[in-house]
C-alpha cells in the first residue's frame, strides 16, 4: 500500500487502473498476503505477553487510522480522541449489557454510535481549522470525559463498567488466542477500507482540502460535508477500536484516557507518517513497543550503575513519559514524515545495494 | 440564595480570574509574536513554581532574592526553548508546531514529577496571613496580594508594550514579520524575547498560585484553562486575553454556586468554561476583539 506520492523515477502509469492499485507491484501483493497468513500462525506459535501486546497494537493502530484520516488526509487536528475510544468502548458495553445483541454486532454498532457523536462535535469542527479546532476537540475530551463520570446509567460512573465476552449466535469466544483472530479480522478490514477510500473520489477530496482548502473549495469540494465526514470517520474507527478494547479488557473505565492518551494516538500517527496507511501501523508498534521495551531495559539494567544513578524501578513511569515527548519532538524535529519515509529510504537503499548513492 | 456564599464565590473568581488573565495574556504574547500555539503554558507556570519552591526549601534563600533568581533562571529558560525547541520549526505546519510544544509539555510535566516527586508541596510562608475584612467579606491577604501582583503585571506589559523599543519591535513584527524583518528588526531575537518575557511571566503567576495553594502537578491546569479565556477575549488580543481570564474566572466560580445551591451535579466548576469555549467558537470563533482572519485568493 504505498503512498501515492514519492514515487521513483521512471516508474511510469500508464493507465488509471495502474495509477489506483492497492499495491504498486506483484510482488508487494505477495508479500503483504504472506505476512498476513504469517500473522495468522502468531496464536500458535507466541507466548501469553508477546501476543498481548500484538493485541494492544492491532486495537491502537485502528484508533490510530482513524486520527490518520482526520490528521493526515484531511489536514485537521484532534486532540479529542482518546475521549471517542473511550465513547466506543462504553457504547459497546453498554449496547451487549442491556440489549439481547451479540457482541459481534454490538462493536459496530458502536462505532456507528460514535461515529454519530463525532459528527455532533464535527459540524461546529468543519467551520473551524488549523488551531480554533485543537482547542475545539480538547473541550470534547474534557466534555466527554466528564459525561462518562456524570452518567451512571452509561458508564457506571465512578465504578468501571463490565464487558461481556466476544460472542456470536451463542457461540463464545474466549482467551487472548481466540481473540487475536477477531482483532486481526477488524484490522484488516479497516485498513482495507481505508485504503480503498484513498482511491476514491472523497478520499481525493479529503487529500485536496489538506493540500489547499482553498483551491479545493474552488474546485467545488464541500469543504464543509468533507471536513465533517472526516469527523466521522475518525469516530467511527475510534469507537470500533474502543469497543474491541471494551471486549477485550472486559472493563471499561475513565482511567488513563485523558488527554495524555489522545497525546499518544497522535504520537502514533506522527511517528508513523502522517497519510501514510502502513505508517500508521508501524507507528503503533512504535508506540506500544516503547514502553514494553523501556521495561526490559531497565530489567537489564538492574543492580547496574545506570540503575542506581536513575533508580529506575521507583522512576520508570516518568522516564517513560518522558521517551514519549522526547521521541515526538525528534520525529518532527528530524523525520517529519515519519517511519514510513524512513521505510521507503530503506527500501531505496537496498534496490540498488552496491551501488546506492 | 445565599448572598454572602455567592459574593465570596465571586471575589474568589475574580482573583483567580485576574491569574488566568495573565497566564492567557503570557500565552497570546508568544501567540502573536511568534504564531506559536504554547499548549506547555501551564508547564511553564509550574516550573516557575517549583524553581522558587526549591530555592526557598532547599537552599533556604529568602524570598527577595529567591524570587528575582526564579525570574532570571525562567528567562533564559524561554529563550532556551525557543532557540533549540521551536527555532528549527520555523515555517513547518502549524499542525507541527503544535504537536511539538503538545511533546515540551509531556516532557517537562513528567521530568517535573521525576525531580520534585508527585506529592503536592506546601509553599513557604511568604507573608504573614491574615484576612482581611472588607465589609462583612473574609478575604485573606494572599488574595489580595495576588490581585495586586495580576494587576501589576497588566500595567507593566501594556507599558511594555506602549512605550518602551523593544514592545515596539515585537508589535511591529506581530503585525506584519518581512516589513518588521526589513525596517532592522531582529525578528530572531523577537522570538526568543517573546518566549523569555511570557516564561517570566508565568512563572510570576506561578508563584503567587503556589503561595496560595502550594506546589502540585495540578498548576499545570492554568495552561488548560488559558484556551477558554484566549478564545473567549480573541486569540491575537492581549487585552482581550485578560477580560477572558476574568470571565472565565468569575463564570467558574458562578457555576460552582448554581452547582452546589441548585443542580448537585458536581464538578460543573471545571467543566463550564468548555462549554463556554464550544458556544464561542461556534458564535464568534475570533472571539470578543479578535482580528477577523479574511482570506483572499
Amino acid at each position: 500500500m504505498a503512498g501515492p506520492s514519492l514515487i521513483p523515477a521512471g516508474d511510469f502509469r500508464t493507465s488509471y487502473a495502474a495509477d489506483t492499485t492497492i499495491f504498486p507491484t506483484r510482488t508487494s501483493r505477495n508479500a503483504a498476503i504472506a505476512g498476513i497468513v504469517l500473522v495468522c500462525f502468531a496464536p500458535q506459535l507466541l507466548g501469553e505477553y508477546s501476543l498481548s501486546i500484538l493485541i494492544q497494537i492491532g486495537i491502537f493502530a485502528i484508533a490510530a487510522l482513524g486520527l490518520n484520516i482526520l490528521v493526515g488526509f484531511t489536514g485537521q487536528i484532534s486532540i479529542g480522541h482518546a475521549a471517542f475510544f473511550l465513547f466506543g468502548a462504553f457504547t459497546s458495553a453498554y449496547l451487549s449489557n442491556t440489549l439481547p445483541i451479540p457482541v459481534f454486532f454490538a462493536i459496530p454498532l458502536a462505532g456507528v454510535v460514535t461515529a454519530l457523536v463525532g459528527l455532533i462535535f464535527g459540524v461546529p469542527a468543519a467551520r473551524l481549522k488549523g488551531l480554533y479546532l485543537v482547542i475545539a476537540t480538547l473541550a470534547a475530551q474534557y466534555i466527554l470525559l466528564d459525561f462518562f463520570s456524570r452518567a451512571d446509567w452509561f458508564s457506571g460512573g465512578s465504578v468501571p463498567a463490565s464487558a461481556n465476552p466476544f460472542s456470536i449466535f451463542g457461540y463464545t469466544l474466549r482467551g487472548d488466542r481466540q481473540y487475536f483472530y477477531v482483532v486481526l479480522a477488524y484490522l484488516l478490514v479497516s485498513y482495507l477500507l481505508v485504503t480503498n477510500l484513498m482511491r476514491t473520489r472523497d478520499g481525493r477530496a479529503l487529500v485536496a482540502i489538506r493540500d489547499h482548502y482553498l483551491s479545493a473549495e474552488i474546485m467545488g469540494i464541500n469543504l464543509t460535508k468533507y471536513r465533517t465526514l472526516s469527523f466521522g470517520l475518525a469516530a467511527f474507527f475510534a469507537g470500533i477500536s474502543g469497543a474491541l478494547y471494551a471486549h477485550y479488557q472486559l472493563v471499561v473505565s475513565n482511567e488513563g484516557f485523558g488527554i495524555e492518551r489522545s497525546i499518544i494516538f497522535l504520537a502514533m500517527v506522527i511517528i508513523g507518517g502522517t497519510g501514510s496507511i502502513m505508517g500508521t501501523l508501524m507507528g503503533t508498534a512504535f508506540v506500544v513497543l516503547l514502553p514494553e521495551s523501556m521495561e526490559w531495559i531497565s530489567a537489564g539494567l538492574k543492580g547496574s550503575a545506570i540503575d542506581k544513578a536513575l533508580s529506575l524501578n521507583n522512576n520508570i513511569t516518568f522516564l517513560r513519559e518522558i521517551a514519549i515527548g522526547l521521541i515526538i519532538i525528534g520525529f518532527l524535529m528530524f523525520e517529519p514524515d515519519g517511519l514510513a519515509h524512513r521505510w521507503r529510504q530503506i527500501k531505496t537503499y537496498w534496490k540498488l545495494y552496491p551501488f546506492s548513492h | 440564595m445565599n448572598l454572602q456564599f455567592l459574593i465570596q464565590l465571586l471575589v474568589n473568581g475574580l482573583v483567580v480570574g485576574t491569574l488566568y488573565g495573565v497566564v492567557a495574556m503570557s500565552f497570546v504574547l508568544i501567540y502573536k509574536a511568534t504564531q506559536v500555539v504554547n499548549f506547555a503554558q501551564g508547564e511553564l507556570l509550574l516550573i516557575g513554581a517549583w524553581v522558587c519552591w526549591a530555592l526557598l526549601t532547599k537552599y533556604q534563600v529568602p524570598f527577595w532574592i529567591g524570587m528575582p533568581l526564579t525570574l532570571v533562571f525562567m528567562f533564559a529558560f524561554g529563550i532556551a526553548i525557543q532557540i533549540v525547541i521551536l527555532r528549527p520549526m520555523i515555517g513547518e505546519p502549524i499542525i507541527s508546531v503544535i504537536m511539538v510544544t503538545i511533546g515540551l509539555s509531556t516532557v517537562f510535566q513528567a521530568a517535573l514529577k521525576w525531580i520534585f516527586g508527585v506529592n503536592p508541596q506546601p509553599f513557604p510562608r511568604v507573608f504573614t496571613s491574615q484576612s482581611l475584612n472588607f465589609w462583612g467579606l473574609q478575604i485573606q491577604t494572599v488574595y489580595v496580594m495576588s490581585l495586586v501582583v495580576s494587576v501589576a503585571m497588566m500595567v507593566g506589559m501594556a507599558w511594555f508594550f506602549r512605550v518602551s523599543k523593544y514592545g515596539l519591535a515585537m508589535r511591529a513584527t506581530a503585525f506584519n514579520q518581512q516589513v518588521a524583518q526589513s525596517l532592522g528588526i531582529s525578528v530572531k531575537n523577537v522570538f526568543a524575547m517573546a518566549w523569555a518575557i511570557s516564561a517570566t511571566v508565568s512563572a510570576v503567576a506561578g508563584v503567587v498560585v503556589a503561595v496560595v495553594n502550594g506546589v502540585s502537578s495540578g498548576l499545570s491546569d492554568y495552561g488548560i484553562k488559558v484556551f477558554p479565556a484566549a478564545i473567549l477575549g480573541g486569540l491575537d488580543s492581549i487585552g482581550g486575553a485578560v477580560l477572558g481570564g476574568i470571565i472565565i474566572g468569575l463564570l467558574e466560580n458562578f457555576a460552582q454556586y448554581i452547582d452546589s445551591e441548585y443542580l448537585h451535579w458536581g464538578n460543573l466548576y471545571e467543566i463550564a468554561p468548555f462549554y463556554v469555549l464550544i458556544i464561542v467558537l461556534m458564535i464568534k470563533p475570533y472571539g470578543l476583539f479578535g482580528t477577523k482572519d479574511i482570506e483572499r485568493v
